[in-house]
């Protein structure tokens, strides 16, 4: 179905799109018909900076399963990360 | 069969409020009067495949054009545009109902016509599809390919851009109405499409439905794994079959 929902959220960062890196600071969120993957629906991600007029985005589209996997490995990979970069320095030698 | 010779371009017309927009035109090349048919796109954008339909609908005799309806979002490729349309809330009913209606006149002015123009519209462009048949009185047809939202059972759904449910203007509906629908499809559900044509029946509307088992939303779309080539096939038989009879000079 077509529908009119998205979620956004604003997000802190950079992108980096045809003309180069740009600062995002909302990702525009929905499941829907795709305009590119050969899917009947897509979970996808524009990444803008409404700030600057939003008229520039990072686009993605993926499949429901593939959104999730995702979702996942961004979790593990946060949880990860700020764990090794949290732990204490090793004592010198 | 002959080959069918055809021209297809981008053109510019005056749409709404006459801000010049683009669109995107085909007709044959045989000489003589067709009738036009106006596509409307769906939410997504002005994609591909709607240019496809455009040049399928010239390769069978008619006349077609599909306005752009986010131009007013533009510059930009169509996607992009498209993408800042649904992010703002998309577009209004009123705008939309002007460019068809921009479009329709686009028809009418071409020297190749015969007079008669139909609206065709796919999901979102299916409610639009239904709710210029409500509003434009002179509109000689209507397509509506399992168009969300006919009906709207979440009122809270209506606002200032979409503010009526297209079913609630039924009565001032003139042209006869084609309707296609996958029994599988969630918006329109198969409940939705039985109370759109409950409606009708009870106006004594001039209106045909076709229902498509193992078919869901936008299963004539060749670019989805939504498509389904055999109901697809027939329902496409079912839109020329319409077309022959309703835009016949």
């Amino acid at each position: 179905m077509c529908s009119y929902i998205v979620e956004k959220a604003k997000v802190s960062g950079s992108a980096k799109g045809p003309s180069g890196w740009m600062r995002i600071d909302t990702a525009n969120v929905y499941f829907d018909h795709p305009y590119h993957a050969p899917l009947d629906h897509a979970l996808a991600i524009d990444f803008v900076c409404e700030a600057d007029g939003g008229r520039e985005r990072v686009a993605v589209e993926l499949s429901a399963a593939s959104a999730r996997e995702l979702v996942s490995k961004i979790m593990v990979a946060l949880a990860i990360g700020e764990q090794a970069h949290a732990a204490p320095a090793a004592p010198a030698a | 069969m002959s080959y069918n010779g055809m021209t297809a371009e981008t053109v510019t017309f005056r749409g709404h409020n006459g801000d010049q927009g683009e669109a995107y035109y085909a007709r044959p090349t045989r000489p003589g009067k067709c009738g036009g048919v106006v596509v409307i796109h769906h939410l997504p954008g002005w994609d591909e495949w709607i240019t496809e339909v455009v040049r399928k609908f010239a390769h069978h005799g008619y006349a077609a054009i599909s306005p752009h309806l986010y131009f007013r979002d533009g510059p930009g490729s169509p996607d992009d545009i498209g993408a800042r349309v649904r992010a703002s809330g998309g577009v209004p009913d009123d705008q939309v109902v002007g460019d068809v209606k921009a479009a329709i006149a686009y028809l009418r002015a071409q020297p190749n016509s015969n007079g008669k123009v139909g609206v065709i519209g796919f999901c979102s462009g299916g409610r639009h599809a239904y709710l210029c048949g409500c509003r434009l009185p002179e509109i000689d047809a209507v397509i509506d390919c399992w168009g969300g939202n006919v009906i709207v059972d979440d009122r809270g759904q209506l606002n200032a851009k979409r503010p009526v449910a297209p079913i609630d203007l039924s009565e001032q509906l003139r042209a006869p109405l084609l309707g296609i629908f996958g029994n599988d499809d969630e918006n329109p559900n198969a409940d939705q499409v039985n109370r759109t044509e409950a409606v009708l029946k009870k106006l004594g509307k001039d209106y045909e439905f076709h229902r498509y088992d193992k078919a869901g939303h936008a299963f004539f779309n060749t670019a989805r794994q939504a498509f389904r080539p055999e109901q697809a096939a027939d329902g496409w038989s079912k839109v020329f079959a319409f077309l022959r009879k309703t835009l016949a000079a």
